[in-house]
C-alpha cells in the first residue's frame, strides 16, 4: 500500500499537513466555472435519470413515524408511479431505529441507509456508538451514515477521529460505511482536504459532505475539493471512494452541476450511484418534473410528482 | 453510457452583420476615398463575414480632423461632469447588448463564447464605468490640481481581445478629454465598428472617436500622422519598435504595451490543483493570444513529475470545437498566419530537443487550429523558451532554489507578466520584489480589472493602462485652462 501512516497521531499529522493546500479562491472560481457548463437535450436527459438514480432519499426528522418511513419507501422505489421507465433512487435514508421498516418495505431493491453514531453532533462515547451501528446493520441497513467527531478533529486529535472511523467500519460488517465530514463545521477547504483523506485511510467507502442539520452544507467548492481527493486517492491505492453531497441541493439545475463537477474533477468512472450519491428530499421532485417536461415537452407542476 | 455533453450553441440570430461596413469618421460611416476594402473571415469556418473599408492617406487626415475639431470645439472644453455621462452611456449600452457583441466577437475572433462572454465584453463595459467615475475628479488623480487632457490620440489595437483592447484605450483617453482615432487589427473589425453605431446610440458628439479599419500601412499612417498627439499601440513589440522610430523626434506622447513571455512560478508548497488551474487558465485561456501569458511554467524540481501529471490529465478534459458552443474551452487560432507561426515555433521545440506532447483532441475539418500542446525538457536557450508563440503552446522548465526562479524567470528581454504559486505568503512578497514585470499574480493568472494598471517593463514596453496609473497616458500634469 500507499506510504501513508496505519494511526499514531504524529505519523497522521505529519501525512494530513503535508497534503497540498487548498487556495480557496481558486476552487471557488473552478467550481463556478464548471458551474457555467451548458446541460441540454439529450445530455440532459440522461443527467436527470442518473440524478434520480443517485438519491439517497432521505428523512431524518424527530417526528418521523412508520408511516413516513413506509411513504418515503413507496416513493423510493417508484419515484414517478405514471412512468414505468423512470429509475428508483439508490436508497433511502433513515435514522437506525427505523432502518427495520425501510428494509421490510423495500426489500434488495434499494439499499437501506442508516444514520449512526449519535448522528448528527457526534457526541456520544464510542461505546453507544459502536452498539447504534451494529443495531442498525442488524436491523438491515446495508449503509452506515456515521459523523467524524469534529471536536477531535479540529484540536488536532487526528488518532481519536481515525481510530472510531475504524472501530465502526468493523462494526458495519458488510454494510458500507459512509463518513459524514460535516464540512459545514471544518469550515476551510484545507480541513476538508485533510478529514477527506482521514476518512479513506481510516475504511470509508464513501465520504459525505453534511448532515443536513448545519447552516451551511453541501456546496460545489466542497465537493470538488473532497472529489479531487478521491481521484488522488484512486491513483495511490487502487480504490474508489464515493462521494456523497449531502443537504441544500434541491434543483435538478444543480444536481446536473454535480454531475459536471464529477465527471470533470474524478471523472466518468465516478458516475455511477456505486460512487457518487445526493442526500437529498425534495430534490427528488424537481428531477421528477425536470423529467416529465423533457419527456413530453411540456412544463409539469408539483400536482404531477407525488408529495411524501 | 457516458456523460457526453449535447451541442449548446449560442445562436448566432443576435447578430445582424452588413455585407460591407465603412470608415467611422466624424461621426458617419463613409466608405473608403480609395475604395479599397479587405474580408474579415471566421477563423473557425473560414466564411467571410464581412468586407470593411480600409482608409488610406485622405480617410486618415479626415479621421484626425474630425477628432481634432470635436476636441477644439466640443470634448475637450466639455466639464468632466458631462464627459462622464456619455462614457456611463456608453457603458450601459455595451451591457444592453453584451450578448450581441459576444456573438460578433466570437464569430469574428475564434474566441470561445464563453469567454467573450464572461470576459471580454464584461470587462469592456467595466472599463468604461471606470473610467467614467474619473472624469470629473481628475484634479485628484496625482496629476495637478486641473489636468489638461493631450489632444487628439492615435490608438492602434491587436487583434487578441478586440473590444476590451479598445475599451482600454478608449475608455482612458474619453474620460481625461481627448478624442481619438482608433484603428482595429484587419482580421478583427467587427466588435470595433458595432461600437461606433453605439458611439451613435449614446449620442456622443460627432469626430470625439473615429474608427479607420485598415491593415498595417492604415496604422502606419495614423501613427506618423502629423496632426495627432499621442500614440497608443498594443501589439508585437517588432511593431513597436518600428512606431518608435516613426515617433522619435516629435512631440507626440507614446505607449506601448508589447509581447511576453511570461513565467508562472511554482514552488513545491504550491496549492497544486488549483495551480494546475492556473497553468491552464495562464496559457490556454484564448488559445494563448494573450501578451501576458504564462507561457513559460517553472516548477520546482521536487514537484515536477507529479504536477506535469495532474496538468497532462487536466488538459485531457479541455473541449476543442466550435467557439459559439458554451461548453468550448479552446476556441480557433484567429488566422492562417498566426497558425503558421505557431507550427514554425513548436516544429523549433521538436528540433531543439524538447519533448512534445498534444492534448487528445480531435481538430474541426475547417478552419484554423491547434491543439493544447506542452513541451518539456526545455531550457532557456531553446527558441520556445525565448520567444513569444502566441498560441496554446506550454514550455515547462524547472527549479531548484528561489533565487533560480528569479534569475531565470528574469531572463528574457521581456516584463510583462509572472504568476507566483506558493502558500507561503513571504515567498509571494519576497518573488514579487525581485520579479522584473508589469503584472505579478499571486496564485492566480490572467485577471484583469479596471482598477488595476497593467504594463510592461523592458521590451513589454512601457506606460500604464488601467487604474490611477492609466490617467497619466491621456494627462498632461501642466496646469490647464
Amino acid at each position: 500500500m500507499a506510504g501513508w501512516p496505519e494511526g499514531g497521531t504524529n505519523g497522521l499529522r505529519a501525512f494530513l499537513h503535508g497534503l497540498p493546500g487548498v487556495d480557496e479562491v481558486g476552487a471557488q472560481g473552478r467550481a463556478a466555472a464548471l458551474g457555467t457548463r451548458s446541460i441540454k437535450t439529450s445530455a440532459k436527459v440522461w443527467a436527470v435519470d442518473m440524478s434520480i438514480s443517485m438519491v439517497d432519499l432521505t428523512t431524518l426528522e424527530g417526528m418521523d413515524t412508520v408511516g413516513k418511513v413506509r411513504a418515503l419507501c413507496a416513493k423510493a422505489l417508484r419515484p414517478d408511479p405514471m412512468d414505468r421507465t423512470c429509475p428508483s433512487v439508490a436508497a433511502v435514508c433513515v435514522y437506525g431505529d427505523l432502518a427495520g421498516v425501510a428494509r421490510e418495505c423495500v426489500g434488495d431493491a434499494v439499499h437501506v441507509a442508516a444514520v449512526s453514531t449519535a448522528f448528527p453532533s457526534g457526541r456520544a462515547s464510542l461505546e453507544v456508538k459502536l452498539l447504534d451501528t451494529a443495531e442498525a446493520v442488524s436491523a438491515g441497513a446495508d449503509e452506515i451514515d456515521m459523523v467524524i467527531d469534529r471536536g477531535a478533529f479540529l484540536s488536532g486529535d487526528y488518532t481519536k477521529v481515525f481510530e472510531e472511523i475504524q472501530a465502526v467500519k468493523a462494526a458495519c460488517g458488510d454494510a458500507h460505511l459512509k463518513v459524514i465530514l460535516e464540512t459545514g463545521e471544518l469550515q476551510t477547504l484545507d480541513h476538508v482536504r485533510r478529514a477527506s483523506w482521514l476518512a479513506m485511510i481510516a475504511g470509508a467507502d464513501f465520504i459525505k459532505t453534511s448532515t443536513g442539520k448545519v447552516t451551511t452544507n453541501a456546496t460545489p467548492p466542497v465537493t470538488l475539493v473532497m472529489l479531487e481527493a478521491v481521484r488522488d486517492f484512486y491513483e495511490v491505492s487502487g480504490r474508489r471512494i464515493g462521494v456523497k453531497a449531502a443537504g441544500g441541493i434541491r434543483t435538478a439545475k444543480d444536481a446536473v452541476k454535480y454531475l459536471v463537477l464529477v465527471k470533470e474533477t474524478a471523472g466518468e468512472e465516478w458516475l455511477t450511484p456505486d460512487l457518487f450519491r445526493f442526500g437529498a428530499s425534495t430534490l427528488l421532485n424537481d428531477l421528477l418534473m425536470q423529467r416529465q417536461r423533457l419527456l413530453t415537452g411540456h412544463y409539469s407542476g408539483p400536482n404531477y410528482v407525488t408529495l411524501d | 453510457m457516458t456523460f457526453d455533453y449535447a451541442p449548446a450553441p449560442e445562436s448566432r440570430a443576435v447578430v445582424d452583420i452588413a455585407s460591407h461596413y465603412g470608415l467611422f469618421i466624424g461621426g458617419q460611416f463613409v466608405d473608403a476615398a480609395s475604395g479599397d476594402a479587405l474580408k474579415t473571415v471566421n477563423p473557425a469556418t473560414e466564411e467571410v463575414l464581412a468586407e470593411v473599408s480600409v482608409a488610406g492617406a485622405a480617410d486618415v487626415d479626415a479621421a484626425v480632423l474630425a477628432a481634432r475639431r470635436a476636441f477644439d470645439e466640443v470634448w475637450g472644453g466639455m466639464p468632466g461632469r458631462d464627459r462622464a455621462k456619455y462614457l456611463y452611456r456608453i457603458a450601459r449600452i455595451i451591457q444592453e447588448r453584451s450578448r450581441e457583441l459576444a456573438v460578433l466577437e466570437t464569430l469574428d475572433n475564434g474566441k470561445p463564447i464563453k469567454e467573450s462572454r464572461d470576459v471580454d465584453i464584461p470587462l469592456a463595459a467595466a472599463h468604461f464605468f471606470y473610467h467614467a467615475g474619473w472624469a470629473d475628479k481628475l484634479g485628484y488623480a496625482g496629476y495637478g490640481s486641473n489636468p489638461k487632457p493631450l489632444g487628439v490620440a492615435g490608438q492602434v489595437i491587436p487583434w487578441n481581445f478586440p473590444l476590451l483592447m479598445l475599451a482600454w484605450k478608449i475608455a482612458p483617453a474619453l474620460a481625461c478629454g481627448n478624442t481619438v482615432v482608433l484603428k482595429p487589427a484587419e482580421t478583427t473589425p467587427l466588435t470595433a465598428l458595432a461600437f461606433a453605431e453605439i458611439c451613435q446610440q449614446a449620442g456622443l458628439p460627432d469626430g470625439v472617436v473615429n474608427i479607420l479599419t485598415g491593415a498595417g500601412e492604415t496604422g502606419r499612417l495614423l501613427v506618423e500622422h502629423s496632426g495627432i498627439d499621442k500614440v497608443a499601440f498594443t501589439g508585437s513589440t517588432e511593431v513597436g519598435r518600428q512606431i518608435m522610430r516613426a515617433v522619435a523626434g516629435t512631440s507626440k506622447r507614446l505607449t506601448l504595451e508589447l509581447g511576453g513571455k511570461g513565467a508562472n512560478i511554482v514552488f513545491d508548497d504550491a496549492p497544486i490543483d488549483q495551480a494546475v488551474e492556473g497553468i491552464v487558465n495562464g496559457i490556454y485561456f484564448n488559445q494563448g493570444h494573450v501578451c501576458c501569458a504564462g507561457s513559460r511554467l517553472l516548477v520546482q524540481e521536487t514537484i515536477a513529475d507529479t504536477l506535469i501529471a495532474s496538468l497532462k490529465r487536466r488538459l485531457g478534459t479541455l473541449r476543442l470545437g466550435d467557439p459559439l458552443d458554451k461548453n468550448t474551452d479552446i476556441g480557433a487560432i484567429n488566422s492562417a498566419a498566426q497558425l503558421g507561426r505557431i507550427m514554425d515555433l513548436a516544429r523549433s521545440g521538436d528540433d531543439e530537443g524538447a519533448e512534445r506532447w498534444t492534448a487528445p483532441c480531435a481538430l474541426p475539418d475547417r478552419g484554423w487550429w491547434f491543439p493544447p500542446t506542452v513541451f518539456t525538457g526545455v531550457s532557456q536557450a531553446h527558441r520556445i523558451a525565448r520567444e513569444e508563440i502566441f498560441g496554446p503552446v506550454l514550455s515547462v522548465l524547472t527549479f531548484r532554489t528561489p533565487d533560480e526562479a528569479v534569475e531565470k524567470a528574469n531572463n528574457t528581454p521581456y516584463g510583462l507578466s509572472a504568476g507566483i504559486w506558493t502558500e507561503k505568503g513571504s515567498r509571494i512578497l519576497w518573488m514579487a520584489d525581485r520579479l522584473r514585470d508589469g503584472v505579478i499574480w499571486a496564485n492566480t493568472f490572467n485577471r484583469f480589472d479596471p482598477t488595476s494598471p497593467f504594463g510592461g517593463y523592458k521590451e513589454s514596453g512601457f506606460g500604464r493602462e488601467g487604474g490611477v496609473a492609466g490617467l497619466g497616458a491621456y494627462l498632461s500634469a501642466e496646469e490647464g485652462r
